[in-house]
């Protein structure tokens, strides 16, 4: 069972206090969008061995959503960031370019 | 034959004798036995039957790895099938029965089973059970539930009491033998938080019984001294019994308490389940002893070297007047030194070794005992009890060279260290070729939320498998006698014939042979994974402790390649099973999950309300009177409030305020309809789609002021539907303006239903409803009767509707009063069954009937409720989708049987032809059927492909047993087409 902190309310918690949302960082595509695009917005997700950003809600505490950078394979949380962000940290990025030189990056 | 030894016992108290049963039979032990202590010394050797071949079996170990002997405990509410002898401690009145036979243990029909077990090879249940395709329901699957199975499944409630409990630590230990209690003290030393676990009742692991001195002291006083330093520590808690079973994500531990098992009855809870996070977890699990596989090693009285001298030392229990001891290491010359000190005989000891020469095996030798090296055993003699081994070159393929009388064989074939825990959080393991044994790789442990080591492995975990060597790595000084290297063998001899192979047992639980796991390598399964599955080798309770390293050994032999190469099994928790009531703890029963309960819940229950199940609420179904059937109480009530007035509890109702600048915007994209053009203090039923255009929710949304809107949802909804909108307010237009909240349970609302609605609430008095005041589909904040309200002229029912919210702690006084003052009006409260037939009557859809997840609300002809004018909303996208729009979809039609009878929920209409799977075609399901008492018939809507065009049509639906029941198509209204009734 992971645990998380909830970088709004700062409370370092359990998985169970969480409910989970899926990869973060996906754009949006709606009307006036091509099928390909609405697909890849709609289904297509990473599913990354290694860094994999994702979203969270604190839902039972301040219920509020954040996104976290986390390694699928070793579980280490590289950091957690509010939701209110169209892309990861730039310092959470040098973060986690410092611990997994191969990392591809975030996109 | 096993018995009682008249001196010692390090673990007995003689002066406290306890009185059980085994299969009835009684028996007697002492306080500080073990079942399996208790049973071996009352002469019991076999004591269950295998589970596949029925084969007799008896005791291989001494602890938890123990694969044969499992017993049910107690009786009735306290029955608890397959315990472990081993680690089961013996209490006065214990009841124990043993499993797995019929009609008794010492005669088992069976055992026809291991006649046939040429005909019971790896995958036979996959092999054999194919064709015919009928006979797997009506004939196999029958036998082979009577057949398979270890103990039977309680059949009452548990009575006892389960708790859990958690606890937070920097560091946690698990196993409280020499290296888990020096890894607690330096811990403890050093001012951490620690908590030390030990699975049994005894501290001290293996060194009490296995020898040599630690610090000066002999084992048993220096794991004294050392419990009397941690008990004097405040930041140390110890418990015994106490197993950790899983080490999981973030160092989170789950360790297993067996507080009260030993004293049933006390009052204390059985079972403590402990949820541990701790900063680091050390695991001292110790080491378990590798049987040797050869012929008929599964006879009782074939067991574990280590057990027997455990048996001897710790219980005073004699496994067998004359011990045969199997071996290819030194440690086993242990066990001839505990016999022979309890004053029993070795009749031999074969050493599988070329050369034995290590000082114990000189030290045994000294004492007049036979080795004979480069020896082992060709096969077991004996049936239900071991007669003798035959003895024969272990480099050769099994031909005795002479034979042994003997009534147990001591085995070892070295050892594996317990490195559960460590694997089961992604912990790596090396092959460690000289001691044959895999070991924690430091340099890979599993890791936690910073990229650290979230666990560290001790003493003989970690491969030191010797005294002096555990205590090095602890930092403390110890002596031992020395032991020279073990010598691999993973089957005995090494060219061991077929016949031999096919009773040489690796996991004696799932009675899987080297014979199967050479079969299923021959047949393809190459992955130790595949090959687990398909032989069911360690599979079960065993998890590898036994079977694990032997069965993968022969797999690399057979495929030709390193052991490393085939790798392990993956290890999953629990290490041991653990019981169901510990994981369910306290939550049972009434506090199985919270209850949600309007503020009218008492009034319902008090007139004798048959409740449903609506998410965590409970809602009334209906309110039947003395003598009146559920059914007859659904009409009268849906009857009486389509003629007079009914009072439905809709308090459960979703009702989730939305507010600020951008409100209107915002619920634009929530919903299909345009809600920013809702005029101040109107109504509107809304539909609410996933972006992935299908229908997820609908209720009226109300405008409350120019900033304000007050979102009704389903009663299930209620908390989805506010996430889902936070979500969206949260990570995608965070830069909108707009506040929800979720007031579903800050108001009471009740429904007043009927031709008489607006007279009841005249009764009541204190604002005007009247049509003119309050049209239909508009809303007003005002009194009722004295209570502060808000009405809303809205209907699910097609009758003269008010929906009136007042704050929840006047609910149940506002239900009385609405009922006192619609008394004359013959007012009776009405349930969720009528108000599903009047929706239905209506044609108005439910969530969840006619939709499933795949439904969106063209295909419900709410085409209407669509706004074209708006450029985007959730799911309108997705709505444009070639799919979406495909003129074959199924629409929204009314089905009327033509004898008039209700249509059976769900059912399909069969269409021409078949599909690519053999089934027939199909062209439409009904989604809801009831019957009407108004219209005196069953009516029902259902999902019909290009239905709205085919009105009138009749078609055909599939009930059960094939029956067909023809419907002809209708207008999904069937009640007030006009909609006369509801806007008066």
């Amino acid at each position: 069972m992971l645990t998380l902190t909830c970088p709004l309310c700062g409370a370092t918690v359990e998985e169970t206090e969480l409910a989970p949302g899926g990869e973060a960082h996906l754009k949006r595509f709606g009307p006036g969008s091509s099928d390909a695009e609405f697909e890849s917005y709609m289904f297509n997700r990473k599913n990354p061995k290694g860094v994999h950003f994702e979203r969270w809600r604190h839902a039972y505490g301040c219920g509020k959503w954040f996104l976290a950078a986390r390694d699928t394979v070793t579980w280490e949380v590289f950091g957690t960031y509010p939701a209110q962000t169209t892309e990861p940290p730039a310092d959470l990025v040098a973060k986690i370019k410092a611990k997994r030189p191969t990392w591809e990056g975030y996109k | 034959m096993s018995t009682r030894l008249a001196k010692g016992g390090r673990l007995i108290d003689r002066s406290q004798p306890l009185a059980f049963t085994f299969n009835g039979k009684p028996m007697r032990g002492f306080a500080g036995d073990t079942l399996a202590a208790a049973l071996l010394g009352g002469g019991k050797s076999l004591l269950g039957r295998s589970f596949k071949y029925h084969r007799p079996r008896g005791l291989v170990a001494s602890g938890a790895e123990e694969p044969n002997v499992l017993v049910g405990l107690g009786r009735n509410a306290r029955f608890e099938p397959d315990q472990r002898a081993t680690t089961t401690e013996l209490f006065s009145g214990l009841e124990a029965t043993s499993q797995n036979h019929w009609p008794s243990l010492e005669f088992d029909v069976g055992e026809v089973n291991n006649l046939l077990y040429k005909f019971f090879p790896a995958g036979f249940y996959y092999k054999t059970f194919m064709k015919p395709r009928w006979a797997w329901k009506h004939l196999f699957e029958p036998i082979v539930r009577q057949a398979a199975g270890l103990g039977e499944a309680p059949k009452e409630a548990d009575v006892d009491r389960y708790e859990q409990a958690y606890a937070y630590c920097d560091v946690l230990v698990a196993g409280g033998g020499v290296a888990g209690l020096a890894a607690a003290l330096k811990a403890g030393r050093e001012g951490r938080r620690v908590i030390l676990c030990e699975m049994t009742a005894n501290w001290g692991g293996r060194a009490p019984v296995d020898g040599g001195t630690i610090e000066g002291l002999s084992p048993e006083e220096w794991v004294k001294t050392a419990l009397q330093a941690l008990e004097g520590m405040e930041n140390v808690r110890i418990m015994d019994r106490t197993m950790v079973s899983g080490l999981l994500d973030h160092g989170y531990a789950i360790a297993y308490q067996r507080v009260a098992d030993h004293t049933p009855g006390d009052g204390r809870p059985r079972h403590r389940l402990w949820r541990i996070r701790a900063g680091i977890t050390q695991v001292a699990t110790g080491a378990i002893e590798r049987p040797l596989a050869f012929a008929g090693n599964d006879i009782p009285g074939v067991m574990l070297a280590s057990a027997v001298r455990d048996y001897i030392v710790n219980w005073a229990v004699s496994p067998g007047d004359r011990v045969v001891i199997v071996t290819n290491n030194d440690d086993a010359y242990r066990t001839a030194l505990a016999v022979l000190d309890a004053g029993l005989t070795v009749p031999a000891i074969v050493d599988a070794r070329v050369q034995a020469s290590g000082p114990l095996v000189q030290a045994v030798r000294a004492r007049g005992v036979a080795v004979l090296e480069g020896r082992g055993v060709a096969k077991v003699l004996g049936r239900k009890a071991v007669k003798g081994v035959e003895i024969c070159a272990q480099a050769g393929e099994g031909g005795a060279i002479q034979t042994v009388e003997c009534d147990c064989v001591a085995m070892s074939g070295g050892w594996s260290p317990v490195v559960h825990l460590w694997s089961h959080s992604g912990g790596k393991l090396n092959w460690d070729e000289t001691a044959a044994m895999f070991r924690p790789d430091a340099t890979r442990p599993p890791t936690g939320p910073e990229g650290l080591a979230l666990a560290a492995v001790v003493g003989a975990a970690n491969g030191n498998l010797t005294l002096d060597a555990i205590a090095a790595e602890a930092g403390i000084a110890a002596e031992v006698e020395a032991e020279a290297p073990l010598e691999p063998v993973w089957t005995m001899p090494a060219g061991a014939s077929d016949a031999l192979k096919f009773k040489s047992f690796l996991d004696y639980q799932n009675d899987v042979k080297v014979s199967d796991v050479q079969l299923a390598a021959r047949e393809g399964y190459e992955s130790v994974e595949h090959t687990k599955r398909y032989t069911t080798l360690g599979m079960a309770s065993d998890q590898g402790k036994l079977s694990n390293i032997n069965g993968l050994a022969i797999l690399s032999e057979t495929l030709g390649q390193p052991i490393p190469a085939t790798g392990t099994t993956t290890f999953r928790p629990p290490y041991t099973p653990i019981s169901f009531g510990a994981i369910a703890g306290e939550a049972r029963g009434e506090i199985f999950q919270p209850l949600r309960k309007t503020p009218m819940h008492g009034w319902h229950e008090a007139r004798g309300v048959h409740w449903e199940p609506v998410g965590l609420w409970r809602r009334p179904y209906t309110y039947p009177k003395a003598g009146e059937s559920h059914r007859e109480a659904v009409n009268r009530e849906i009857v009486n409030t389509r003629t007079n007035v009914g009072l439905l509890d809709a308090s459960t109702l979703g009702k989730i305020l939305v507010k600020g600048p951008d409100a209107g915007k915002f619920l634009d994209m929530m919903y299909t309809n345009m809600m920013s053009t809702l005029p101040v203090g109107k109504c509107r039923y809304g539909l609410m789609c996933s972006d992935n255009g299908f229908l997820m929710d609908d209720g009226v949304v109300v405008r409350l002021s120019e900033d304000s809107w007050l979102c009704h949802t389903t009663s299930g909804g209620a908390d989805r539907i506010h996430g889902h909108m936070e979500d969206w307010l949260q990570c995608e237009w965070w830069d909108w303006k707009v506040y929800t909240a979720n007031l579903t349970e800050q108001y009471a609302q009740v429904a007043v239903v009927g031709p008489k609605a607006r007279k009841l609430l005249e009764n009541l008095g204190g604002m005007d409803v009247s049509k003119e005041a309050l049209p239909f589909m508009t809303y007003k904040e005002g009194t009722l009767g004295g209570f502060p309200a808000r009405v809303f002229r809205i209907s699910f029912s097609g009758e003269l509707s008010y929906e009136i919210a007042v704050p929840a702690n006047m609910g149940l006084a506002f239900w009385e009063a609405l009922n006192a003052a619609g008394e004359e009006l013959g007012v009776m409260p009405y349930g969720t069954e009528a108000l599903h037939v009047m929706r239905a009557e209506k044609g108005f859809i439910m969530i969840g009937d006619e939709t499933d997840g795949t439904v969106i609300p063209q295909d419900l002809g709410l085409g209407w409720a669509i706004s074209k004018k708006k450029a985007d909303y959730l799911g309108k996208r997705a709505q444009e989708r070639k799919a979406m729009v495909d003129p074959d979809r199924w629409l929204l039609v009314g089905l009327e049987t033509l004898d008039g009878s209700v249509l059976p929920d769900g059912v399909y209409a069969p269409a021409e032809g078949h599909n690519a799977n053999g089934q027939r075609n199909t062209q439409g399901r009904v989604t809801s059927t009831y019957y009407s008492p108004m219209l005196n018939k069953g009516i029902a809507m259902g999902l019909v492909k290009h239905g709205p065009a085919r009105m009138g049509e009749v078609i055909d639906f599939l009930g059960d047993k094939g029956a067909v029941i023809k419907a002809r198509i209708v207008d999904p209204v069937f009640y007030d087409k006009e909609g006369a009734k509801a806007d008066v």
